[in-house]
């Protein structure tokens, strides 16, 4: 029998502009097996990796050519930030010809659906609704698997992708990054929320709990009016 | 040192923050993250979040005086202080901030400033209840295992002890006859 080499931990880069969830998600990720780097602004994010604002459109920076090397396996980012919201930070790293490849996951405390689409739709991989748990953490590791794995196999990749997605899924499936909740066939016909979920678990589970969520945070767009601002 | 009266004392104060609806079950989900590489990780998130609730509360009120009518500005403060909550399981504290978020939609100056005020009151209950409940499990340590292993070990101590002592006794016995070896 061959004996497991232990590798690395997957590093994950986490960006919160609150501590105090800056402190958990820190937690949460060490006691999943992460190794982990927080930052308080999408600005600081893109220092760590090597991007610049300026830059981050223009395609010729290359991971190899940095003075110092940063492997980062996974990006997960708060949406409402001052300044550079999740958002934002998305599409720079999305643009980025050296990091577009890296999973995003975007975190927020508001369950609206429009935004929930427009960061999936710009190449989220996943929206986890705050508080996260513990249990969101096991939803990390086949984002990074899967990206890692197109890198040294792409076309087979995406045969393998295409045969994960929902055959139920109305949304667009054109992308193999896009997570969309699985089976439950009223998803697309409620459109007041959305379970981000791994295609191959218990999704079921987990859409019962986003619900349970959003009843107890009572944060329907619908309900009342709120001032309109940034997040 | 009789810690079991603390115990029970620190259990009842826990239960009751939840009974009464201050703590909600994400709090318990920040207890899960508390280990043998992080033992003090809910008393230092209770830390920060007080720090953080506190400077929070303080910048709202400035901006009430300051920008009078800005429902814009004090529900994206109320919007960090609502999610400070949340994450800490803050139920009672979350609800005001809720409310008050409520009153800046329907653009009401006195329903804003009576849900702060009761927002800043359960600021405080919690505040003081939580330093109630952590002052009495730092006086009683969770050490129940390791004081039941040691109850055991003597135990098991004292029971080899005992065995050791009949055999002597079986060897050694009534006079000549000791224990030969077979032959």
């Amino acid at each position: 029998m061959a004996v497991a080499i232990a590798e690395a931990p997957f590093h994950v880069l986490a960006v919160d502009d609150s501590v105090l969830d800056r402190k958990l998600i820190e937690r949460l990720l060490k006691t999943s097996s992460f190794q982990v780097t927080t930052v308080d602004s999408g600005t600081k994010a893109l220092e760590f990796l090597g991007l610049h604002d300026e830059d981050a459109s223009i395609s010729s920076v290359h991971a190899d050519q940095l003075d110092v090397e940063v492997n980062v396996n996974l990006i997960i980012t708060d949406y409402c930030m001052p300044g550079m919201t999740g958002y934002d930070l998305l599409k720079k790293i999305k643009e980025s010809s050296s990091f577009r490849d890296i999973p995003v996951v975007i975190m927020s405390s508001e369950n609206i659906p429009s935004r929930i689409n427009r960061c999936l739709e710009e190449g989220a991989n996943e929206f986890f609704l705050k508080p996260v748990r513990l249990s969101d953490m096991s939803k990390l590791k086949p984002h990074i698997m899967k990206s890692r794995c197109k890198e040294h196999c792409h076309q087979d990749e995406d045969l393998l992708s295409n045969s994960e997605t929902n055959p139920t899924n109305n949304s667009s499936s054109s992308s193999d990054t896009i997570t969309i909740s699985s089976s439950n066939p009223t998803d697309n016909s409620s459109g007041d929320t959305i379970s981000s979920s791994n295609p191959t678990d218990n999704s079921s589970g987990d859409s019962s709990n986003i619900r349970k969520r959003k009843a107890a945070d009572d944060e329907i767009l619908t309900k009342t009016s709120r001032p309109n601002h940034n997040c | 040192m009789d810690y079991s009266n603390l115990r029970r004392q620190a259990a009842s104060l826990k239960k009751g923050l939840f009974d009464q609806g201050h703590l909600d079950e994400q709090f318990r989900q920040v207890e899960d993250l508390q280990d043998e590489a992080s033992p003090n990780f809910v008393e230092e998130v209770v830390v920060v979040f007080f720090k953080d609730s506190g400077r929070l509360i303080s910048n709202l009120e400035q901006a009430l005086e300051k920008y009078p009518r800005d429902f814009n500005r004090w529900d994206a403060y109320m919007q960090q202080l609502k999610g400070s909550c949340s994450s800490i399981g803050a139920s009672r504290m979350k609800n005001e901030c809720m409310s008050f978020r409520d009153n800046c939609g329907q653009r009401s100056v006195e329903g804003c400033m009576g849900s702060l005020q009761k927002l800043k009151r359960e600021h405080a209950i919690l505040r003081q209840k939580l330093e109630s409940y952590f002052q009495v499990t730092l006086e009683a340590p969770p050490c129940q295992s390791w004081c039941h292993d040691r109850w055991i070990i003597s135990i098991n101590l004292l029971t080899d002890v005992c065995m050791f002592t009949m055999q002597l006794l079986r060897q050694v016995g009534p006079a000549g006859a000791a224990t030969r070896p077979a032959m």
